[in-house]
């Protein structure tokens, strides 16, 4: 029953997915990716650049296209989107009524200092899922891929440039350079 | 009237979270500025002091930024439904586009013009995840003593394919006994 693991894969990630779309990618690698092979690895990667140009939220995107590519169907898409959100849905309403009690509370505040770094942990085992073969050649000997990474570091972190921009940039360097 | 009324805010409250869905490209925080403009500033439905506190919640829960937020502001206008209405206007346009593009990149995913660009994408995309690690690790606060959290938690989902889930509820549980030995310690 395909929908109902869709479904609860996406409730999963819903739930533990603290913060924020960049985060919630090594959940997309561990479901999507490793346990169930919905999508592959680069599928992945391709869908975070398509991300970067469409409009919305990273992790409906990905919720959307996976649940296509799973099973072929807009239902699929519907589902996974839903069940991403649902847990959202649920924990806001219930915290907005409780906010006055739980703002300042000491576990929560415990729990975020500690949550933070993990959370950047989770980061960067999705950026060591995707040092592959897919992204830079056989024996990660793509000169050219790793000039492209390199220049996009910079660009980002140093001139701040705007993703999208880059992203389009690269698409046309890459219809001209491969 | 009053009926028409109450149709015309949720109409309204749809239309507002549908244009904020559909012009934010990338996502969460670039679209909390527009979210305050429209349903702040504009339409006046809450105050910068409200929609502050809103942001501090959205970000502390678990979940999309961007859902969180629209969720949390539907709900202090209408309730439940207007959450309702709110979460599926700002989560519409990222669908339907979403959508069109994964059925036409299915049926051309063989296009050699497509994989030319996506070749070359690759690299970027891995770039911009390395962003938010050097931004978050300013954020959060990183130094000798907590270092070492991230690092587990990228080498056991890594190269110990353990779930994320797992280091995401040992923070939750670590949080818990920090807090709690620390409250014995101060009642002592």
């Amino acid at each position: 029953m395909i929908y109902l693991q869709i479904f609860i894969s996406f409730f999963k990630i819903g739930i533990f997915g603290f913060g924020g779309g960049a985060a919630m990618i090594s959940f997309f690698q561990y479901e999507l990716v490793d346990k169930y092979g919905w999508i592959s690895a680069p599928q992945l990667t391709d869908m975070i650049a398509v991300s970067q140009m469409t409009p919305g939220p990273i992790g409906i995107n990905c919720a959307t296209y996976a649940g296509y590519l799973a099973t072929g169907t807009v239902w699929g898409s519907f589902i996974a989107t839903f069940a991403i959100v649902l847990p959202s849905f649920i924990i806001m309403i219930l915290l907005t009524r409780f906010v006055a009690k739980y703002a300042n509370n000491l576990y929560i505040e415990k729990c975020m200092q500690i949550l933070r770094p993990t959370v950047i942990g989770l980061i960067g085992a999705a950026v060591f899922s995707m040092l592959t073969e897919d992204t830079f050649g056989p024996n990660y000997s793509n000169i050219s891929s790793w000039i492209i990474f390199i220049v996009s570091l910079f660009l980002l972190d140093k001139i701040k440039l705007n993703p999208l921009i880059l992203i389009v940039a690269a698409a046309v360097i890459g219809l001209i350079i491969y | 009237m009053n009926q028409k009324n109450t149709k015309n805010i949720y109409l309204e409250m749809f239309w507002s979270f549908f244009k904020i869905g559909a012009f934010t490209i990338g996502g969460g925080y670039a679209m909390l500025p527009l979210i305050q403009r429209e349903v702040v500033d504009r339409k006046k439905w809450i105050d910068s002091k409200e929609f502050l506190d809103m942001t501090v919640l959205a970000q502390t829960a678990p979940g999309l930024l961007a859902m969180n937020i629209s969720i949390a502001v539907g709900n202090k206008i209408k309730g439940k439904k207007g959450a309702l209405v709110s979460s599926i206007g700002a989560a519409l346009p990222s669908f339907v586009s979403i959508l069109i593009i994964a059925i036409f990149l299915t049926k051309f995913q063989d296009n050699i013009y497509i994989k030319k660009m996506f070749k070359a994408l690759r690299p970027v995309v891995v770039a911009l995840l390395v962003i938010p690690i050097i931004t978050l690790s300013k954020g959060a606060g990183l130094n000798w003593k907590n270092v070492w959290m991230p690092i587990v938690a990228a080498v056991g989902i890594s190269f110990f394919n353990l779930s994320p889930v797992w280091f995401i509820l040992a923070a939750i549980l670590g949080g818990i006994g920090w807090a709690y030995t620390k409250k014995r310690r101060v009642k002592e």
